[in-house]
């Protein structure tokens, strides 16, 4: 048997008291593609950040074609070929991909930038790779920008190279592309790590399946010999209820009715084209397509947060069935109206919450205005911070912990439990699942069916299209800005949701 | 690479600490030693370079701050006790406390724009045009106006021309996203020249390019003196109101909907804007509030302590309390301590350069090795260092 590309062996890493890694083995062939499975804080990354010489193991060795080696910083981790693609991407927008991909090369002094130009266009024919070398990063699309951070590890020899997450931030035709290359780097020799979630992705891509759970390593399986319920089961230690429970709408009314909604963004370009639709009490609306489509401006737009061109946006009270008209109100205006909205945005630390700020003072955002008097009520917010804490299950050390400490799904949940407080006649959510564990996520999707139950229109922008089938009602498919269908999510199927998505993408109206 | 395949880890890493596993006293303790660390190397640089007792120039630092040798000249003619003598006696220790309540007060002004993250380096101005427009009150109105007009007049003067100071960069700001910062350090050199045109225009003797002592003789608009102790009273004014402005600000910051709205600007514009706040309005109005702090500040100096108005009536004091501030993490009380701190090291430096004829120079190299330590200590108390082989429990 030849020896492994790159072997773990015992790998231990704790942070304080939380045990990130323990006891990781791991091995990789040339010419093998070996995927990373595992819910969030299950220390997928961790350990992908100590082969990269971000972090140091505490114990446990790494071996490389058989030596046993030291990383101790990236630069170490590169001289033994080791090119890590972070989930975030580290590139200097104003400069060319080719500028992007040379940069830090300094073997020999100078470098001739048309003499790396002919290379990285070598590098993209062998493994398929589409990139014009003269775009500017800021010109790119999240996953130009990903090609462009594979040809630089690439570029700088990578033989073992390392990827985090890449498909979260692509849509499923980008997803193939890159697996094709992925496959054409396999060929060629490489050894490849694949961090994700996506259980699909696993079976279709890797040749064997690495399984951690909180941190600790379960076992390496052929995927060959696999299926999609042993991985979960492997992965989540107990079986999870696969589908969603989904009740039909109960006196469904209209709550909120868009009427040709038009936006243009900064750049004078149309994001939001001609959209009506309308949210309905007592039911779930799904919106697809592919990121990018005119989701972020939409939801923003009902919140307030964006400017409209042209349409109107009416809320349907449901105490007095008054009609309320919120075009181009603020936050502050539409509140005052006695719309009770509530809105999950997708860039949760950025937006729904204050991560320097502990619980409690993130539960004040939306009630902080409240009493007569010019200081703050902290009695009431804490209270529903405690409330959160025990109904939801948050792990946190205490109430008054900064959420910017908290792992990804526990800020969901605060923000969520946040959202719902007040109880809402309309809840948004975008991407509410995104980088959650199944369990926190189906925490998520049983939070939405109650508010459905409840009477709650809600909207459920998604990403992950059997949940979309499973969770909701209707889905409505965005595509360019564009409304492309609004199906029945009882009847459609995943290839009609998936056509939809991918119409028209290319500037034409198609056929509305 | 391979043959140091031994040495498996690193000697040191750096771990971030948590606030659970590390009490309060445990900082003040790296605080202290920080300290007594930063002195320790001011002697030995002392020693090497001017051949003096570390201890003597220490004890001089002390002198000049808190006035030990005076007292204990008083207390030797004197049937009251030392500790009467100190409070009572005792100028330097008064203007000790009269300088760090100035330092503390334009460190107050500019904390609320800093957790705002609205860089307002401009307080040296703000302060200035405060103090012009106090010294304009007293000299056109000085003679005309009784004292229980006088003095409302001169507040709302001073509190008006600072938070005007104040507002423009804010402005600015919120509605065409300016640099606050460029802004706000360029209003400094407007508001100095100002105040040179005016010193020449208000020149007393005339053409001597300064204002002199303003109505010496009337002592119109003069801050009223507290008690009968000559000494007490002229200060104590001054601190009162800066205590007073102390508590307020911590409260404001702490427990009211502005201070709760300002820190969220501060985080993420974004959930500002997510959650309705009027993000122009909080910039434009804590800025005003910066600048009338300031205006306090220069009132306090013009009709309080200096009775006159110069281009160093700020003397640099909006910059260090640049410094107070972000030392203290922006709490009030903490500001407190972080002001004595900075005074201390001023005014130790001083009667140094003085006393033992060392060129202000060398004074200012041993401030800065000692701040140098002071601020480098937050890193070990932000950061904890693992040596190899040690297992953190």
């Amino acid at each position: 048997m030849a020896t492994p590309a790159i072997e773990l062996k015992n790998i231990t890493k704790t942070f304080g008291n939380v045990v990130a890694n323990k006891d990781v083995c791991l091995s990789v062939d040339k010419g093998e593609i070996l995927s990373i499975l595992g819910e969030n804080g299950s220390g997928k990354t961790t350990l992908m950040n100590m082969i990269s010489g971000i972090y140091f193991p505490d114990h446990g060795q790494i071996m490389i074609d058989g030596k046993e080696v030291v990383i101790r910083s990236p630069k170490d981790a590169f001289d033994y070929k080791i090119g890590m693609i972070h989930q975030h991407y580290k590139l200097v927008e104003v400069f060319t991909a080719a500028q992007n991909i040379i940069l830090g090369m300094d073997d020999d002094g100078k470098y001739s930038l048309k003499k790396s130009i002919a290379q990285i266009k070598a590098i993209c024919d062998q493994y398929g790779f589409e990139l014009d070398p003269n775009k500017k990063i800021y010109d790119m699309s999240v996953s130009e920008k990903q090609t462009v951070e594979i040809i630089k590890v690439l570029f700088k020899g990578a033989d073992i190279l390392i990827l985090d997450e890449p498909t979260a931030v692509l849509t499923p035709q980008e997803t193939e592309k890159l697996f094709a290359v992925l496959r054409n780097m396999k060929k060629d020799g490489k050894s490849i790590i694949i961090i994700t979630h996506k259980l699909h992705e696993v079976l279709s891509i890797s040749d064997h399946v690495a399984v951690l759970r909180k941190g600790e390593y379960i076992g390496t399986v052929t995927t060959s010999e696999t299926n999609e319920s042993e991985l979960t089961e492997m992965m989540v230690g107990k079986k999870v209820v696969l589908d969603i429970d989904r009740s039909e709408p109960e006196n469904s009314q209209d709550r909120l009715v868009i009427e040709n909604l038009n936006v243009t963004n900064r750049d004078g370009i149309k994001v939001l084209d001609n959209i009506s639709f309308s949210a309905k009490s007592g039911e779930i609306l799904g919106i697809a397509g592919i990121a990018g489509s005119g989701q972020k401006e939409l939801l923003e737009a009902i919140a307030g947060l964006q400017k409209l061109n042209e349409g109107n946006i009416s809320y349907i009270n449901p105490k007095d069935g008054k009609t309320e008209n919120l075009r181009n109100k603020t936050p502050m205006q539409i509140r005052e109206l006695g719309v009770r909205l509530s809105f999950v945005p997708e860039d949760r630390l950025g937006m729904g919450l204050v991560g320097n700020m502990d619980i409690v003072d993130n539960m004040m955002l939306r009630s902080y205005r409240k009493g007569k008097t010019a200081f703050l009520q902290r009695k009431k917010p804490k209270e529903l911070a405690e409330k959160i804490i025990n109904d939801l299950e948050v792990v946190t050390p205490s109430a008054s912990t900064p959420v910017r400490r908290l792992s990804g799904g526990n800020v969901q949940k605060v923000l969520v439990g946040r959202e719902i407080s007040s109880s809402p006649t309309v809840l948004m959510a975008a991407y509410p699942v995104r980088g959650l564990d199944i369990n926190s996520s189906y925490l998520i999707y049983n939070i939405l069916n109650n508010e459905k139950k409840n009477g709650t229109a809600v909207i459920f922008v998604g990403e992950d299209l059997d949940v979309l089938l499973d969770l909701c009602d209707r889905i409505l498919v965005l595509s360019s800005g564009c409304i492309s269908g609004i199906v029945d999510a009882r009847t459609t199927t995943k290839e009609e949701v998936g056509l939809l998505m991918t119409q028209n993408t290319k500037g034409g109206k198609g056929n509305e | 690479m391979s043959n140091n395949a031994k040495t498996r880890e690193p000697l040191f890493h750096v771990v971030k600490r948590t606030k659970t596993n590390f009490p309060f006293w445990k900082s003040a303790l790296i605080r202290v030693l920080a300290i007594v660390l930063g002195l320790i190397v001011c002697g030995i640089i002392t020693f090497i370079f001017t051949k003096l007792n570390p201890i003597d120039v220490y004890k001089a630092m002390l002198n000049g701050a808190f006035g030990f040798d005076k007292v204990k000249n008083f207390a030797a003619t004197s049937d009251k006790s030392y500790l009467t003598i100190f409070i009572t006696k005792n100028r330097n220790l008064w203007s000790f406390l009269q300088n760090s309540a100035i330092l503390l007060c334009i460190s107050l002004a500019v904390t609320p724009a800093f957790k705002m993250k609205f860089w307002n380096i401009g307080a040296e101005g703000q302060v200035l045009v405060g103090g012009l427009a106090t010294a304009s009150c007293m000299i056109l109105y000085g003679d005309k106006l009784p004292p229980i007009a006088l003095f409302p007049l001169m507040i709302v003067c001073s509190l008006a021309a600072s938070a005007i100071w104040g507002v423009i960069p804010a402005i600015f700001k919120a509605f065409w996203n300016t640099n606050e910062t460029l802004f706000t350090l360029m209003l400094n050199y407007v508001a100095l020249q100002l105040v040179s045109y005016f010193c020449y225009i208000w020149s007393n003797p005339k053409g001597s390019g300064k204002i002199g002592v303003i109505n010496q003789a009337t002592e119109a608009g003069y801050l009223p003196t507290l008690g009968d102790n000559p000494i007490i009273s002229k200060y104590l004014f001054n601190i009162l109101v800066v205590i007073g402005i102390t508590i307020f600000m911590y409260v404001y910051l702490k427990s009211s909907k502005h201070g709760y709205e300002l820190s969220v600007v501060g985080e993420s514009e974004n959930t500002a804007k997510y959650i309705g706040v009027n993000v122009k309005k909080v910039i434009i109005r804590t800025m005003i509030l910066s600048g009338a702090i300031c205006g306090i500040a220069g009132f306090l100096l013009v009709s309080g302590t200096d009775h006159t108005v110069a281009t160093d009536t700020a003397a640099g004091r909006g910059f260090t309390a640049i410094m107070v501030s972000w030392l203290a993490k922006f709490n009030p009380f903490a500001m407190i301590l972080t002001s004595f701190l900075l005074v201390f090291l001023e005014k130790g430096a001083g009667e140094i350069s003085t006393q033992f004829g060392l060129n202000k120079a060398f004074s200012e190299i041993i401030t800065g090795i000692i701040l140098f330590f002071i601020i480098g200590s937050e890193f070990f108390i932000n950061y904890k260092i693992m040596f190899r082989g040690k297992e953190e429990k």
